[in-house]
């Protein structure tokens, strides 16, 4: 028989306010086995932990029940604390009486009713407890990072700086991101390129970052500390180690019309191509839907004229696979689509742009070499309108809910920059509201307004008209004044809002991570866990957890490196012992669990048994790998013939507190 | 295939093609069109007055009419189908309304919005296909530059109307396509023609609906097609502009091979 003591804690008056702790406590008292019941204020204080740790001590208990918060909260502080006395940490058991019970009531005699059920449960499970003890597991130390915009590129530098080894995932044949292709920043107006690009040799240079452009992650096996990932290289149809990046095959290239994605489809490239002039790595990629060998075989050019033979028409994507200690999710975001916000004309006119191709027509890599000219007819606007919130702050179905958080700041760093170069230009910016929280940030914008001269107009445009002249006759309204203004305009900027890159969702399912609606993957707490994700080894980096300006999200992978330093620095971690096993003389050997395991940790093996006729029989039987359970209990639901239990969440402690429950 | 016909009063006495060339074309691609008895007008336009059943009661009767004789119902002029389509989402959404609107017509059973409603150009769309119509078109329209003008009822709220994109739709250029005409595009198309501030301030409609016939000019447009008389109305006699408006359901019979002459 079990001694076992029961703690009511008020959790000051979030439970003593709906749940009449005392009376549960002194209810408790009476269950059978309970030995000592009291309550107290905040039990996961150090005075509560006391209270707990003298009446192990005092009544000799070899159980304890604490009726507090969720187990998620407190659980590891009271393991804790019993564990220093001498009683193993499994013996404990919280009952959830705040989530679970006075959060979501209101009236005090049902909830204390409800909350006496709880504590009786965990007594009943309590009684069947047994010791357990946890193991370790190795941690391989080498980190992922997936993704190798300006987040992926911060955290893979400060993990290789504390000494270990650290691969970037980067789909696109470069690593840079979307800061590659932004012209200047704010606040201070610095070119992107020159604090970026440094960034990158850096990472390419740096022994102990690996590189794996144009590379995808297919799949993904493990847990924390010991991940195994599967890298998809897509072909580039050259060869990687041959490539010097000299060039030539992109200046011989006869296919010279295809739309340059990394200057918005603005002007073309060729065929085989380095995406820009700071690309890392340096190497030439051929793009099979416009190569003319690889669609007709005719042609071979570039194999001809490259010097050190690394073209290869005939390169298949590979598959590598490589074990991680902990992952970082760095994947980004892209603007949405606009062609449900064709109010805006951007599908009727070229003059109507997006804020990043603005980016791209005013960065000297550009198709138009820095200076600012009008993409239908190439001659220079001298009125210009931008438009915030295209998509953001929606309350329909056909935008985003939320605030994309960078277009203030950008919009009012197009409109300085606009005004600076060019003068005589009349810069228009309506907003609904300006956001501009952020050190130096507001000050910017008022420097925009105050000796810029831009023209700041509270309102929307409603609509946006092509006119043969070639003006865009832009309608909107003025709220502060109550007008309608019509302006004609010879360019209009939209500020699109940003999403998650596409490639998140399907990521997310890998790393068995969780998401919110709008696919930003789910830090594992607002404001105390932000760079954790709630799946152990799993790191969050940059604008996939939530739109993000480059300080923030620079600030943001450091912080997510420092957490990944932190588990590549142990040795070993320790292992949940609530892991499953198998009673082998119960096994019929029907491979149930194995198929419902999600991790991979069940096996089945031959083994020699001993009959009850003194024969030896070879059965079949399954066998769990500790090491690689997670205790999540599918096996034990789909074992037909009852020989799956999960330690610490046996059949039988289970069922001890529905019939609790229910008595 | 018998769908229950609501064409609305306008098209009994302004629009009188709008609704013959409807039911011929329809004829042609073997739909017929039947008209409820002793329907009444729709009301006109929608008030938004939520708490106020009685303005929507003409087409809360309609719509329990189809529901009776167990068919869809088409409308094709734009207000009546912004009406009932309204009024019907109305019912379907707020049980207040759906309440006293089935208390005031006593019925029984109840109508609680399970007509579907279609407009004209959904009917071509989602139950004939326009690949399908391509095929009956017996004298293609080759060649022709054919402006769309949707105006603001055929489409908003596009949640109650859920036919197409508000802001950039396809559904009337997919039709010009069909009947093997080329679309222009061009953005006035989903803005307002003046409406029934014609009544007003003609000068008002007169600026609004010049803005949309010029648009459509200055991109090459040889002809503008509407389904809406309000609109046919005021792009006709307050733009000032000279190209030619013409029904939807009127260029449908000509390439159908089914227009007679007009008698308007």
């Amino acid at each position: 028989m079990q001694r076992i003591g029961v703690f009511v804690c008020h959790c000051g008056t979030n439970i003593a306010a709906t749940v009449d702790v005392k009376a549960v406590a002194e209810t408790l008292k009476n269950e059978s086995g309970v030995v000592f019941s009291t309550d107290y204020q905040y039990m996961c204080s150090e005075s509560g932990q006391n209270i707990i740790k003298d009446a192990i001590k005092e009544h000799k208990l070899t159980g304890v029940v604490v009726c507090s918060c969720s187990p998620r909260m407190h659980e590891a502080t009271f393991r804790k604390a019993v564990a220093s006395v001498g009683l193993n940490p499994y013996m404990l058991e919280v009952a959830n009486l705040r989530e679970q019970c006075s959060w979501i009531h209101k009236d005090i005699a049902t909830a204390t009713e409800k909350a006496v059920i709880l504590g009786r449960a965990a007594i009943a499970k309590v009684h069947l407890n047994a010791p357990l003890t946890a193991g370790e597991s190795p941690v391989v130390k080498r980190a992922l990072v997936i993704g190798g915009g300006i987040a992926g590129i911060q955290t893979a530098l400060d993990i290789a700086d504390a000494g270990f080894d650290v691969d970037i995932i980067e789909k696109e044949p470069t690593i840079g991101g979307k800061m590659a292709q932004i012209d200047k920043t704010f606040p201070t107006l610095d070119c992107a390129a020159c604090i970026l690009t440094p960034k990158m040799v850096e990472a390419a240079q740096n022994e102990k970052i690996h590189i794996h452009s144009f590379s995808e992650v297919a799949d993904v096996k493990g847990f924390v500390g010991n991940f195994t990932v599967t890298i998809k290289k897509k072909a580039r149809f050259v060869d990687e180690t041959k490539c010097t990046g000299c060039g030539l095959c992109t200046e011989k290239c006869p296919m010279k019309k295809v739309p340059n994605e990394f200057n918005m489809n603005l002007d073309n490239r060729t065929a085989v191509y380095i995406p820009f002039a700071q690309a890392v790595p340096k190497v030439a990629r051929i793009d099979p839907n416009y190569c003319l060998m690889l669609k007709n075989g005719k042609c071979g050019v570039c194999s001809k004229v490259c010097s050190v033979g690394a073209i290869d028409y005939k390169q298949q994507d590979k598959f590598i696979e490589e074990r991680y200690g902990a992952i970082v999710v760095a994947t980004g975001f892209n603007p949405i689509k606009l062609d449900k916000y064709d109010e805006f004309a951007y599908s009727l006119s070229p003059d109507v742009v997006t804020s990043l191709e603005l980016e791209r027509l005013m960065n000297a890599a550009g198709p138009n070499g820095g200076t600012l000219l009008r993409p239908s007819d190439k001659t220079h606007p001298h009125t210009i309108v931008f438009v915030q919130c295209v998509g953001s702050r929606c309350d329909d179905s056909k935008g985003k809910p939320y605030c994309s958080k960078i277009c203030c700041m950008y919009t009012a760093k197009h409109a300085m920059l606009i005004r600076e170069k060019y003068p005589d230009t009349e810069v228009y910016v309506f907003y609904i509201d300006v956001r501009t929280p952020g050190k130096n940030f507001d000050e910017f914008y008022r420097r925009a307004v105050e000796e810029y001269g831009v023209h700041y107009v509270k309102g929307m445009v409603g609509k946006v008209t092509p006119r043969t002249d070639g003006k865009l006759a832009v309608q909107a309204s003025d709220l502060l004044s109550n007008e309608q203004l019509h302006i004609d305009a010879d360019m209009v900027v939209l500020a699109a809002a940003i999403e998650p890159d596409k490639t998140a969702r399907p990521l997310a399912t890998m790393l068995t991570t969780q998401m919110d609606t709008n696919d930003f993957f789910t830090e594992a707490h607002p404001k105390l866990r932000p760079v954790e994700s709630a799946t152990a080894g799993i790191f969050l980096s940059g604008a996939c957890q939530g739109p993000k300006d480059i300080p923030e999200t620079v600030a943001q992978a450091s912080a997510a490196a420092a957490k990944a330093i932190g588990l590549l620095c142990k040795n070993s971690i320790t292992c949940n012992p609530c892991v499953a096993h198998s009673d082998e003389l119960m096994c019929n050997g029907c491979s149930s669990c194995e198929k419902v395991c999600p991790y991979g940790a069940i096996t089945y093996i031959d083994k020699e048994f001993r009959m009850p006729d003194r024969t030896t029989a070879i059965r079949r039987v399954a066998s769990v790998n500790p090491a690689v359970c997670q205790g999540c209990g599918a096996c034990t639901v789909a074992c037909p013939s009852g020989a799956m239990d999960l330690n610490g969440f046996s059949n039988s402690q289970i069922m001890a507190e529905v019939d609790a429950i229910c008595k | 295939m018998i769908f229950t016909y609501y064409p609305g009063c306008t098209l009994r006495t302004k629009a009188k093609d709008l609704d013959r060339y409807a039911r011929l074309s329809a004829e042609a691609l073997g739909i017929t069109l039947e008209e409820p008895e002793n329907w009444q007008c729709c009301g006109g336009a929608y008030s938004n007055v939520n708490d106020e059943a009685a303005t929507k009661l003409s087409a809360a009767r309609v719509l329990n009419s189809a529901k009776e004789l167990g068919r869809p119902l088409v409308t094709v002029c734009s207000a009546c189908h912004n009406v009932i389509k309204q009024t019907n989402y109305d019912i379907q959404h707020n049980a207040t309304l759906a309440y006293k609107v089935n208390n005031y017509l006593g019925l029984d059973p109840q109508y609680n919005g399970e007509t579907t409603v279609y407009h004209y150009l959904e009917m071509l769309r989602d139950v004939v296909g326009f690949d399908k119509l391509a095929e009956k078109v017996v004298n293609p329209l080759k060649g022709k530059k054919i402006a769309a003008y949707y105006g603001c009822l055929l489409l908003r709220p596009s949640r109650a109307l859920s036919m197409d994109d508000p802001e950039n739709p396809t559904i009337m250029e997919d039709f010009i396509r069909a009947i093997g005409a080329d679309p222009v595009i061009y953005s006035q198309r989903v803005e307002c023609c003046g409406g029934y501030i014609t009544l007003e301030d003609k000068a008002q409609a007169s600026k609004r609906s010049s803005a949309v016939m010029t648009d459509a000019e200055e991109n090459g447009a040889e002809m503008v097609v509407t389904a809406c008389p309000l609109c046919l109305y005021n792009l006709k006699k307050n733009s000032g502009s000279q190209l030619p408006v013409v029904y939807i359901t009127e260029l449908l019979a000509e390439a159908l091979g089914v227009k007679e002459e007009s008698n308007e």
